[in-house]
């Protein structure tokens, strides 16, 4: 028989959490740190509304790019938190969740040989992403020292003649790093220079903890007519089941990408468009109301961490820290399965978010504060006997 | 602050005033003197403990009485309001609008304490025209807490 498998799929790893987490759901009393998703439920309000619009029939397909009214208040949504100004005809597709957003973004911009720069540690979608559009990643090292932010310097240092795009994955996971603007101005200056296409995924940008609003990339002058921001339902509303994203850019950019997204998925689920619609409406106080919650246990989790002597830097959006865990003579995966092995505690290490997050684990405060503080306590536990 | 302190609170009495300080972001002295300003001023009324007695062996019956009335001069529900809060079967006495006055809600032991409570001492009140009393079957959320088991976490292993 001949080779069933494309050359390009064989040569990319599975996913480096998934194997992990099989281990995880296997043992008894586990308490995991390592979900990626909010664990509120849907606020009410949402659900009650998708459970409607199915007691109305909503069973159809909508139009590809979305429905109209749930377009419409995106681009007011998108207006009244960052300032940014999209035309609901032509400058917005609803996607399935923004891992498509991402993808369509990936294969409308992309020729063989065009170098993408993925700033590391990041969602881990963008590199193979990047290989199934043919394009060539190019992962970009972020530091400590810096708290995870991407510099002006770490862009130009990377980039080549080939590089087209620039992945901006803030606010972000894993590391909780934000980047406030006088950041991305520094770096909206070098994609200027060297004339560059930024896809900025936003999809945590209702959760930062600066006091201040997140900064969208695309609100910088000049820099809509380069930008793809993605953003979605999943983090903000706790509506990951509901797999609903969007991806929001200059017209010749999206009328491309929506020729991909009506191919391959024709259109986002309308049950989901519906109660999204209400989202937007009427959600802004539930979100303020969990962006209060994880930032209570975002200070916690912080706090206890560098009481055992774990140095963490003060991530300030998503709901994951990052804590450095060097200290204790372990490599990141070593330290997530010994302290799996021995303490029943499951962290994400870093390099399952590129190699730049060596020494690093992920923890996910996407848990209530009791499983918090019993988890918290058991690390610490785990961290004296290390030391010991 | 206080509003934030509150907010907590009111879910979770029992925290750790030191753990409710780290998860506030202020300092522990600064709320332990909120809190105890908060208690003098009777922002804070007390701190109670919400119980599914049907779990229990203890037999309770609670009741919401309607309570129309006659306001008095000068006066008006407030006397005969603040005769009922006397009674240690009440619970609450609230007043209301709509087609009756005072709602007040009853703990007794039986099904006759209860009854015997309204029509000897509640209804026999001067001001007291009429009571209607509604008994409580079952509880599904009380105090903005759902009664039933919590829910498990259900999410799934996913990657990425």
């Amino acid at each position: 028989m001949r080779e069933p498998l494309s050359k390009v799929i064989t040569q990319i790893e599975p996913s480096g959490i998934r194997k992990f987490f099989d281990i995880v759901n296997e043992m008894k009393d586990a308490i995991s740190l390592g979900v990626g998703e909010p664990d509120f439920d849907t606020p009410w309000f949402i659900r009650d509304e998708g459970i409607y619009s199915l007691e109305k029939g909503r069973t159809f397909y909508t139009s590809n790019a979305g429905l109209r009214e749930l377009k419409v208040e995106i681009s007011r949504y998108l207006s009244r938190r960052f300032f940014t100004d999209y035309d609901p005809a032509g400058e917005i597709i609803v996607t399935v969740g923004g891992s498509e957003a991402i993808d369509l973004a990936l294969r409308a911009m992309l020729d063989p040989g065009d170098e993408v720069l993925i700033p590391q540690p990041s969602y881990v979608s963008y590199l193979p992403c990047t290989i199934l559009a043919q394009g060539t990643p190019v992962p970009v090292p972020l530091s400590h020292e810096n708290e995870f932010r991407l510099t002006a310097e770490d862009v130009i240092s990377h980039c080549t003649d080939r590089t087209k795009i620039l992945v901006l994955p803030f606010p972000n996971n894993p590391t909780g790093a934000v980047m406030e603007k006088a950041d991305l101005e520094a770096v909206a200056r070098v994609v200027e220079e060297r004339d560059l296409f930024v896809i900025s995924d936003e999809i945590y940008g209702e959760l930062t903890y600066t006091g201040k609003n997140h900064v969208s990339f695309a609100s910088l002058p000049g820099m809509k007519e380069r930008t793809i921001t993605i953003n979605g339902f999943s983090k903000s509303y706790a509506m990951t089941g509901w797999r609903l994203g969007y991806a929001c850019g200059p017209k010749r950019i999206l009328s491309q990408m929506l020729k991909i997204h009506q191919y391959c998925i024709m259109c986002a689920p309308t049950t989901s468009q519906y109660a999204a619609v209400e989202a937007l409406r009427r959600g802004d106080e539930e979100v303020a109301k969990m962006r209060e919650e994880y930032n209570g246990r975002r200070r916690f989790v912080l706090h206890s961490l560098r009481e055992m002597g774990l140095p963490a830097f003060e991530a300030l959006g998503a709901f994951y820290v990052f804590p450095d865990i060097r200290s204790t003579g372990l490599s990141s995966e070593q330290f997530a399965n010994e302290l799996l092995t021995s303490r029943k505690v499951a962290v994400v290490p870093g390099t399952a978010f590129g190699e730049s997050g060596e020494g690093f684990v992920r923890i996910s405060y996407a848990y209530s504060l009791e499983n918090l503080k019993t988890a918290l306590e058991r690390i610490r536990l785990f961290v004296e006997e290390r030391r010991s | 602050m206080r509003e934030k302190i509150l907010t907590f609170i009111e879910k979770n009495s029992r925290i750790d005033l030191s753990e409710l300080a780290i998860i506030l972001g202020v300092d522990e002295a600064a709320v332990l003197n909120e809190m105890e300003a908060m208690e003098k001023e009777r922002i804070i009324c007390g701190y109670h403990t919400i119980i599914d007695w049907d779990k229990t062996g203890v037999e309770k019956v609670s009741a919401l009485i309607e309570v129309r009335v006659t306001p008095q001069r000068g006066q008006g529900f407030d006397m005969v309001a603040n005769r009922i809060v006397n009674y240690p079967e009440v619970n609450s006495v609230y007043l209301i609008s709509g087609g009756f006055d005072l709602m007040v809600t009853i703990e007794g032991k039986t099904l006759r304490e209860v009854s015997q409570f309204v029509a000897e001492k509640l209804s026999t009140l001067e001001s007291v025209l009429s009571t209607k009393t509604n008994f409580i079957l079952k509880k599904y959320k009380d105090h903005g807490t759902v009664t039933a088991e919590p829910e498990k976490d259900e999410r799934q292993i996913v990657s990425p």
